[in-house]
């Protein structure tokens, strides 16, 4: 940040999406069903310094994704505000103000195999935002940048006369990347880039990634439901469960000294690879439907240290080392803070 | 397991090779794989997407797809060949010796059955066992596995299980009749994180009370540390390495190996880059002569380019590799360039 | 364009067409009757339908190889008034494929935009059209196409009629085919929008009719293709038919269907070959493109490979 202006380059404040997954209204009317709307994502804050690479992590359906899709545009938010860079992305504005803010953010998905259009040239599918968003006249520097573009990912010029399927995945996902920097944008939206690839492609990629962060000072959100992918390239994470914001906290703090319940339990699941013999307890239960969530905490059922309190009172996000947690057993101080160590064995 | 070495091995596969006859020629997939698993024992299979994995697993439960084939070797259960029995003798060694649980429970359990009605039918195919026994041996396993109020749970149809109470289901179906073995493929990949603990928990808990052994192939090498007593690493259709997990993990020999592990994030040491192997394993198409590994191999010889190697000591373990003495253990085997 | 090529002869469909002889004799076959009706004007012995050239002697010649009546000018006979048969075909298929494929190209772009448009947008607009095609299906094509005739009938004058024909039977089978296109096109559009590069192409902030042309139209172009071959032959079977029955192509501009029917009035005194030749041409057309249809629809099909 410079200048220690207050102002974040993406704030996400009380961001809130429904679905409405109901049955349609006659088979409703005949059995009597009820609406059934899903709160993937319900009530999220999220500031995201320039820069910065910010974690999402949680299981499945605790709407990690859903809040990257609301970041580029690709759902409206049932209610809440973003914020990039100062503008908020809701307002009305000109088709020209409103691509320049597009080209500013973009988004790599996580399947490389369905995320390239296979009738396509790896040279077009790269060419599109530059295209879409005229920032090249004419073809030779077009040819220019997206030969670049190529290089800078690892690949050569010359794989733009190929299709997508003549590449293995972890190429592809090079295209992706390259594609998603076509528009020069400052900020990525990264929904669970290398999930879907090996592990040894996997560290390439992410290698990539940091490169192209620090080359570019691009600012990252990342999606990921693997936290030994998170522990390596963030700077501060957040934990979501049932489409709400348990704990955020910085890298370190969130592994070292985890507060909220889910938290710990999610780093328990973590396998020891190093072997060091780290106590792991085990862990019961499963995340409910979000088309029915637990009254209160959301977490509750499943936690260890819940009370009536838990139950019935839906917990607020308190400041607490750098981050926030909700959690009553953290605020009333029921809970103590633990301290965990890692065994930095040398692999 | 240390009983390894002085029983006689409840499975060994020797020389397995499937292949694949495609209309640019025949593939193989398998290529003179060999290994074998002691009562009891976990062997952890890894790799990554087709590195021949799975097929070796549904070769050994005899549901390779066609036009997949054995093409040479033999497989063998307590000493009694296998491979090459006609399919209904096959059928009913693979319901009463060898268990098998796959990627994905929906695709394992019949979708119009109550999951009472497939155990007691998978039962009694096998075991002599009256109805009402078999259903009283159902709901035990059902308890066994985990899921809570089986007694009323039996009667509920799949779908109205989770994915992880789906998984416990199949492992229950996969202990129906004893069996000696378990092929489990990829039984975690589907599900989420604090739940594959849950199932890795599980396994290991029934192979120790059973005694079962269990061949757990997938490409997460942390399941396999949590889970496996040896660890075979597999790399285009063979056996790159394979011995004891905690040798595997901590002193790999094989570079492919070594590689693997090292672009594993690690938790406590915070590093800039990780440790990456240039490139991807190569289609089964282009796999090159000699060495398979040798487009991506940092300690290269002569040698790698004509000759393949053949599994070898090396440490603890046995390696297919001609340098893996070479490069000391722990010691990066990082290029900074990257062109795949 | 040699890469082009031999990316071409490399396929699988490629592959999948040459090990299916009947597969290759309908290609040689549709291509054939294709090749010969459009050169009608330059093969054809006569011009059957020039009333100049036509002399009543010439009438009711039975073909060469029956009957030792025949003249080799008239290989395939003639009809009563002197018309030979063999270039009457030739025209006349020229003019069967004309309508099919134009009328294909009609419900192809009916169906397709609508297909589009509902399956990309969804919700209301998706369920008006839906209802719609389902409307539609339960009219037989036959009937849509009787309706529609029957309309511009009454609308305009008799010989004004004669001169539109073309275009009524093409729009009237248009109309009456385009729901399978719809549907199709409804459903993969469907799968297609949720693929992340879709979604990429909607975070670049593209307008979605760039983004459904671009995009996903080629994607969907496969199940189209084979609907469109299959419908081809059904078509030319319903022109034939409408003509058949005298509601399609008049007498003076006679189809396939129109000289069967022409062919049929006289057959009852023993002049069979006036009908039975055209109707030959017409199974021997329909059934080759028709293979060709069932051979793409299992060639494009990923899961019966």
């Amino acid at each position: 940040m410079p200048d220690g202006s207050p102002r974040e380059f993406v704030r996400l404040e009380g961001l809130k999406r429904y679905f409405d997954v109901s049955p349609p209204w006659l088979v409703r009317a005949i059995e009597g069903r009820p609406r059934q709307i899903v709160q993937a994502v319900d009530g999220v804050d999220i500031e995201i310094a320039k820069g910065e690479t910010f974690s999402l992590v949680g299981e499945s359906g605790c709407g990690k994704s859903t809040v990257a899709r609301l970041v580029v545009g690709l759902f409206p938010p049932t209610d809440g505000r973003i914020e990039f860079d100062g503008n908020d992305m809701a307002q009305r504005r000109s088709g020209a103000d409103t691509a320049a803010l597009r080209r500013r953010m973009q988004m790599i998905f996580q399947d490389p195999y369905a995320s390239l259009n296979p009738r396509w040239r790896v040279f077009d599918i790269i060419a599109e935002p530059i295209r879409a968003f005229g920032l090249s006249s004419d073809k030779a520097d077009l040819e220019k940048r997206v030969g670049d573009l190529l290089r800078q990912v690892r690949l050569t010029p010359a794989d733009g006369r190929k299709y997508p399927h003549e590449f293995s995945g972890g190429q592809r996902q090079r295209i992706s990347i390259a594609r998603a920097l076509a528009s020069e944008p400052e900020f990525l939206v990264c929904d669970e880039p290398t999930s879907a690839l090996d592990v040894s492609v996997q560290a390439q990629i992410l290698n990539l990634m940091v490169d192209l962060q620090r080359r570019l000072q691009l600012t990252y959100l990342f999606i990921s439901h693997n936290l030994a992918v998170v522990y390596h390239i963030s700077t501060r994470v957040g934990v979501m469960y049932l489409g709400r914001l348990v704990e955020v906290a910085p890298t370190e703090t969130l592994f070292t000294r985890p507060k909220h319940p889910y938290t710990r339990m999610l780093l328990d699941t973590i396998p020891d690879l190093d072997m060091t013999g780290r106590q792991r307890s085990p862990v019961g239960g499963e995340v409910p439907s979000p088309i029915n969530p637990p009254s209160g905490c959301s977490f509750h059922p499943r936690c260890p240290y819940a009370n009536d309190r838990c139950k019935s009172e839906r917990p607020k996000a308190l400041p607490i080392e750098g981050g926030t947690v909700a959690c009553h057993a953290i605020e009333e101080g029921r809970l103590p803070v633990e301290e965990r160590s890692y065994a930095a064995a040398a692999r | 397991m240390a009983a390894a070495s002085n029983n006689p091995p409840l499975l060994e596969v020797k020389n397995l090779r499937v292949e694949f006859p495609t209309r640019r020629g025949t593939l193989l997939a398998v290529d003179d794989v060999s290994f074998d698993i002691a009562p009891g024992e976990v062997l952890g299979v890894v790799g990554e997407s087709g590195a021949g994995k799975s097929l070796t697993g549904n070769a050994i439960i005899g549901l390779l797809e066609p036009p997949g084939r054995i093409a040479g070797g033999e497989i063998r259960l307590e000493g009694r060949r296998i491979d090459n029995l006609p399919y209904e003798e096959m059928r009913k060694v693979r319901g009463a010796r060898i268990g098998a649980i796959f990627q994905d429970p929906l695709t394992s359990l019949n979708p119009l059955y109550s999951v009472g009605r497939q155990l007691v039918e998978t039962i009694q195919t096998h075991l002599p066992l009256s109805g009402s026994q078999a259903r009283a041996r159902a709901l035990d396993l059902l308890k066994e596995v985990g899921i809570p109020g089986a007694e009323m749970r039996i009667d509920h149809y799949p779908h109205q299980f989770s994915g992880g109470m789906r998984q416990r289901v199949v492992i229950a179906l996969a202990l129906c009749a004893g069996p000696r073995l378990i092929v489990a493929d990829e039984p975690t990949t589907a599900l989420d994180v604090s739940i594959q603990a849950q199932i890795i928990a599980l396994l290991k808990r029934l192979c120790r009370e059973h005694g079962t052994a269990v061949m757990l192939v997938t490409h997460d090498m942390g399941v396999i540390a949590e889970t496996a007593d040896r660890v075979a690493v597999m790399y285009a259709g063979r056996i790159a390495e394979i011995g004891p997990v905690r040798d595997v993990v901590k002193h790999a020999q094989h570079p492919y190996t070594k590689g693997l592990m090292g672009s594993i994030p690690s938790l406590g040491v915070r590093t800039e880059r990780l440790t990456q192997i240039d490139g991807a394993m190569p289609r089964l198409t282009e796999i090159p002569k000699g060495c398979a590994f040798n487009p991506r191999c940092t300690v290269l010889g002569q040698r790698c380019m004509v000759e393949r190697p053949e599994l070898m000591a090396a440490g603890a373990s046995r390696a297919a590799c001609w340098h893996h003495d070479r490069g000391g253990v722990g010691q990066p085997v990082a290029k900074e360039t990257v062109n795949a | 364009m040699a890469g082009w090529l031999h990316r071409f002869t490399d396929s699988d469909i490629w592959w999948s067409f040459k090990s299916s002889p009947m597969t290759v004799a309908a290609t040689v076959v549709t291509f054939l009757i294709i090749a010969i009706s459009f050169l009608s004007p330059i093969l054809a012995p006569h011009t059957p339908f020039d009333p100049a050239t036509l002399s009543l002697s010439d009438g009711l010649k039975p073909p060469v190889l029956i009957s030792s009546d025949g003249d080799w000018t008239f290989p395939l006979g003639t009809d009563d008034q002197g018309r030979d048969i063999l270039s009457s075909i030739m025209y006349g298929t020229r003019l069967s494929l004309v309508v099919g494929f134009a009328s294909v190209v009609v419900a192809m772009f009916i169906g397709i935009t609508l297909g589009l448009v509902s399956g990309y947008f969804g919700g209301t607009i998706d369920a008006v059209i839906m209802r719609i095609a389902d409307v539609q299906l339960t009219f037989p094509a036959i009937l849509v196409a009787l309706l529609i005739d029957g309309i511009v009938r009454t609308v305009i004058s008799v010989k004004r009629h004669d001169e539109i024909a073309l275009f009524v039977i093409v729009g009237a089978i248009g109309l009456s085919f385009w729901v399978q296109y719809a549907r199709t096109v409804r459903g993969s559009v469907m799968v297609e929008k949720n693929k992340e590069y879709v979604q990429a192409a909607r975070v670049i902030g593209l307008p979605p009719v760039l983004i459904m042309v671009r995009h996903v139209l080629p994607n969907v172009t496969g199940p189209v293709l084979v609907i469109a071959t299959i419908n081809l032959g059904l078509a030319i079977i319903t022109e034939a038919t409408l003509s058949f029955l005298g509601v399609g192509l008049p007498s003076t501009e006679p189809s396939l269907g129109t000289l069967i029917r022409l062919g049929n009035e006289v057959l009852q005194s023993g002049d069979w070959w006036i009908t039975v030749f055209p109707g030959v041409t017409l199974a021997a057309l329909v059934l080759a493109v028709n293979l060709l249809g069932d051979w793409l629809r299992d060639a494009l099909n990923p899961k019966l490979r």
